[in-house]
């Protein structure tokens, strides 16, 4: 029996190893029913290991988890009949046209397409279109919308999105978001992992995670909040020599047009600082920071090596 | 002296009705960072094969290094670097393995390859990794690994599709270090990403929508022309209107 | 049921689409009846000969006469045999002594030397046969009044196939081999297929149960075998002039069985396999080398050491092929071949069960 919980996510000292190099190391995390929930890291963090081990394809080595109260391990045909699952890879037939696939793989999860439409219907109107034309021949972002309405079309529960995002262009991603909002709206949990660290700013709450094990879990907002120091941008005319002068003077990292420092004692100071090196250009404010400023900051106080 | 390093007139591919690249023309300056940057699909892949030797356009004209990119392919390709996020190492040979392969199809000498070698695993601070197969690095050792390969021979130009893909923002950063090293050094960067914070650091930026180049220019100037806060919105402004749907 | 139908209409999808697949499935049978119908013969034609004639009279000169008849060989002209075997240009050469014709009317004891290249053991047995039964004929035809007292005369009768057609013994074991590789091949790669694109990973998190996926991916391969066993079938008959002797249906049974043994095969390889390469590579050198070396249709297996004879016995093929040759050949019912089929059919029962128990309903 389904316990009644309101996380529809669970996972409790998850542990997973290949061939001896460890790939997530004593993960914990939950995530609310209804909830836009991301897993922020770079490739090989852990996070496509994570999303395998939750859609039930690969058994932890200890640790356990749940995914809507039903155990991973145990109740794994359960799991699979309520969860939308979407791989890292394209991972749809190339060969089927857009129409083939999605039937195919509404009749596999025992279901019709005009039995949800409902759902994908948003999505699915953009690629239409194209219905006969076969999944390999689609544009990336193309390929993102039918693989996101092959997930959806048994209607789960909960959603795994694994770097829907990667390698699709800004214009893109943009609207596979704007998707998900909308999908978030119809009361589905979604659990979806990127790179693109200003992609977590659009999730309700995100796990920064590297080398296996997390380095945060909160809302973007508090993440932010918790930055420790005061962060500032500066820039000049010569960028790369400002840099390097700055890394001598504090933790100084290039941020588009700015570079962001912080641990200098304070504004003053640091402007002294790039006088005396010579710079009379210099443009600089004390600035809120994003969340790849604390991935960074993260990553360099430990929690992973 | 302003050198030219790549020079490119009314370029143009057609495959059969559809035209990839819609005659592209611009120059990059010898040692200069470039930006070449598009939505999928824009043409960007197949522009950059042309550059490198690998297609003949079918109209226009290019020079790159100095080589024409219809008569003097071959000496192209010995002139140029070419790092991709796809196209990298051997996996089952060693560091020092892989460095040795690649220097020897540059035509280094073993007394180069040696000092080379040691001087590139001695600047990713690698020494204790250079016996180890590149398959076990992490993928930013990798990156930074295959980055410093593919200007071992000092090309006078490197091209670099998406080199930062999937990367954490740290190593994200080392990567760049490296190419302002290689520019410092006189290579010049052609370099394509999705990071529009990347896109920043470069000199200028060009980009890609439907074949054409829509915009050429710094960063600075072309967010003042767009009215735009971030590299971001330039792009999005621009390649939002884009009509192809296919790659 | 319905989820089951669909995915086997997938499956068809993706056979027809693709050009390779259709290639091995319609082109491999019929380039391997052409070739070994028409090229791949063990029967020996115009091989070529000296002669030389040191008695030039007419029993000699009938003699060659007969010889260059003779569908088998085509004479060469030149009478430097030892330079002509070193240079690989003759196979055998037929030495007739001074006073030839002489000896053979008066002397009864003629003799002829016959040399042959015995580099290649089994083409010179040959051939020195067929020479030895020219003469002989030859030998009759001269003296037909002379009776030899107690001379035993053996008449041989050639079963099931009097003209000795090779091309007999050798379908069996092409219709053995086609259904080999096509099962085999085509599914394992089809299955290693989905889990390098990464659908395999989509269908396992569906709740359609992995047994199924399974036996889904198999169904359109035995419909297609079936449909190459038919067209193997009619090739040989209707351009190879092969009989069917026995009864079609059972022939029909038997392969059935045989292709539901080698998709187990395919299925087993599959599930160990983790590219199509290796699945392509461990189902054509782990399959078709010990389908052609151990099935008898090209090697006799009466001829191999014993190990290699008790391995023979692990091959489906083989046992297949004796049924095939029982039943189109020579016409037996399941009463002669029940045994071979009882084998078969227990070796199908076992891989199977091993092939689904060993399919992952996980990612490894």
């Amino acid at each position: 029996m389904p316990q009644q919980n309101s996380d529809a996510v669970i996972l409790n000292n998850i542990t997973k190893t290949y061939n001896k190099l460890p790939a997530v190391t004593e993960i914990s995390l939950s995530v609310k029913k209804g909830e836009l929930f991301g897993l922020i890291g770079p490739d090989g963090a852990g996070k496509s290991t994570l999303f395998r081990i939750l859609t039930t394809l690969l058994l932890a080595d200890s640790g356990t988890a749940t995914v809507n109260g039903l155990d991973v391990v145990k109740d794994y045909k359960e799991i699979r009949r309520c969860v939308g699952y979407m791989p890292g890879k394209f991972s749809l037939y190339q060969d089927l046209t857009i129409e083939e696939n999605l039937n195919f793989f509404a009749t596999l999860f025992g279901t019709t397409v005009s039995a949800n439409y409902g759902l994908i219907k948003d999505i699915y109107e953009q690629i239409a279109p194209f219905k006969t034309r076969r999944a390999g021949k689609l544009s990336g972002g193309m390929k993102q919308k039918l693989a996101l309405c092959c997930a959806l079309i048994h209607r789960p529960e909960v959603l795994f999105l694994d770097e829907p995002t990667t390698g699709v262009d800004a214009v893109s991603r943009k609207e596979f978001w704007n998707m998900l909002q909308r999908l978030k709206e119809q009361g589905i949990t979604i659990v979806v992992s990127t790179p693109y660290m200003d992609e977590a700013d659009l999730c309700e709450r995100i796990a920064l995670i590297q080398s296996g094990s997390i380095l945060s879990i909160d809302t973007p907002a508090a993440i932010k909040a918790a930055y420790p120091d005061k962060l500032y941008a500066i820039k000049s005319a010569k960028m790369h020599q400002l840099l390097k002068d700055l890394r001598a003077y504090g933790s100084c990292y290039a941020f588009g047009e700015y570079l962001h420092i912080s641990g200098v004692s304070g504004e003053t100071e640091l402007l002294a600082y790039v006088k005396e090196k010579g710079y009379t250009d210099v443009v600089l404010k004390e600035i809120t920071p994003g969340i790849e400023d604390c991935f960074i900051r993260l990553l360099q106080t430990g929690g992973a090596s | 002296m302003n050198e030219k390093a790549i020079i490119c007139k009314d370029l143009t591919k057609r495959f059969g009705d559809f035209v990839a690249v819609d005659n592209i023309s611009f120059d990059v300056s010898s040692g200069e960072i470039f930006g070449f940057l598009g939505a999928n699909g824009a043409g960007k892949t197949t522009a950059m094969r042309m550059l490198c030797g690998l297609s003949y356009p079918t109209s226009g004209e290019a020079a790159v290094a100095g080589f024409n990119v219809f008569t003097q392919q071959e000496s192209i390709k010995k002139n140029i670097g070419y790092m991709s996020q796809k196209f990298s190492l051997y996996e089952s040979l060693t560091v020092r393995e892989n460095i040795r392969f690649y220097g020897g199809i540059y035509g280094l000498t073993n007394q180069e390859l040696k000092e080379k070698g040691d001087e590139l695993i001695a600047k990713l601070n690698m020494g204790n990794e250079s016996k180890k197969m590149v398959g076990d690095l992490p993928l930013g050792w990798k990156q930074k690994l295959a980055f410093s390969v593919a200007i071992i021979h000092q090309p006078k130009i490197v091209f670099l599709d998406e080199p930062t893909g999937g990367v954490d923002p740290v190593t994200r950063r080392q990567f760049w270090d490296l190419i302002y090293d290689a520019a410092d050094s006189g290579i010049t960067i052609f370099v394509t990403t999705h990071y529009m914070d990347e896109a920043e650091y470069c000199n200028r930026i060009s980009i890609m929508v439907d074949g054409r180049i829509d915009a050429l220019d710094t960063p600075a100037n072309l967010k003042k022309k767009y009215s735009a806060e971030t590299m971001d919105e330039v792009f999005y402004a621009l390649a939002r209107g884009a009509k192809r749907t296919a790659d | 049921m319905k989820q089951f139908m669909v995915f086997v209409r997938k499956e068809f999808y993706h056979v027809f689409r693709d050009r390779r697949t259709l290639l091995i499935l319609f082109g491999l049978p019929v380039m391997q009846i052409l070739l070994f119908g028409y090229a791949l013969t063990t029967e020996i034609k115009n091989a070529k000969i000296i002669v030389i004639d040191n008695a030039k009279d007419v029993n000699s000169e009938q003699l060659i006469a007969k010889i260059r008849a003779s569908t088998y060989f085509s004479i060469v002209e030149g009478d430097d045999m030892g330079a002509a075997f070193r240079k690989g240009e003759i196979r055998c050469a037929v030495v007739f002594p001074p006073g030839f014709g002489n000896d053979l009317l008066h002397g009864n004891t003629a003799q002829i030397q016959i040399v042959a290249d015995a580099s290649d053991p089994n083409t010179a047995k040959t051939l020195t046969n067929y020479l030895t039964a020219i003469i002989n004929d030859y030998q009759q035809s001269i003296q037909p009044m002379v009776t030899i007292p107690y001379q035993i005369q053996p008449v041989l009768r050639m079963l099931y196939n009097p003209a000795l057609n090779g091309s007999m013994n050798f379908v069996p074991g092409v219709i053995a081999l086609v259904l080999m590789i096509i099962c085999t091949t085509l599914t394992s790669v089809s299955i290693v297929r989905e889990k390098e694109n990464g659908t395999m990973e989509i269908l396992l998190v569906s709740p359609f149960n992995p047994t199924y996926v399974v036996l889904a991916k198999a169904v359109p391969y035995l419909v297609l075998s079936l449909l190459d066993f038919i067209i193997i079938l009619l090739l040989s008959v209707f351009l190879l002039d092969m009989p069917v002797r026995g009864s079609l249906v059972l022939l029909f049974m038997e392969s059935t069985l045989f292709i539901i043994s080698c998709l187990s095969l395919g299925l087993l390889i599959s599930s160990v396999a983790r590219s199509q390469q290796i699945a392509m590579l461990m189902s054509m050198m782990g399959m078709m080398l010990p389908t052609i070396l151990f099935t008898g249709f090209i090697f006799p297996l009466e001829n191999m050491p014993l190990p290699l004879q008790l391995i023979s016995n692990l091959i489906p093929s083989r046992w297949f092929y004796f049924i095939v040759k029982a039943v189109m050949l020579k016409g037996l019912g399941f009463g002669a071949v029940w045994k071979q089929t009882l084998i078969l059919a227990g070796m199908t029962i076992v891989l199977l069960t091993i092939s689904i128990k060993t399919f992952k309903t996980r990612l490894s």
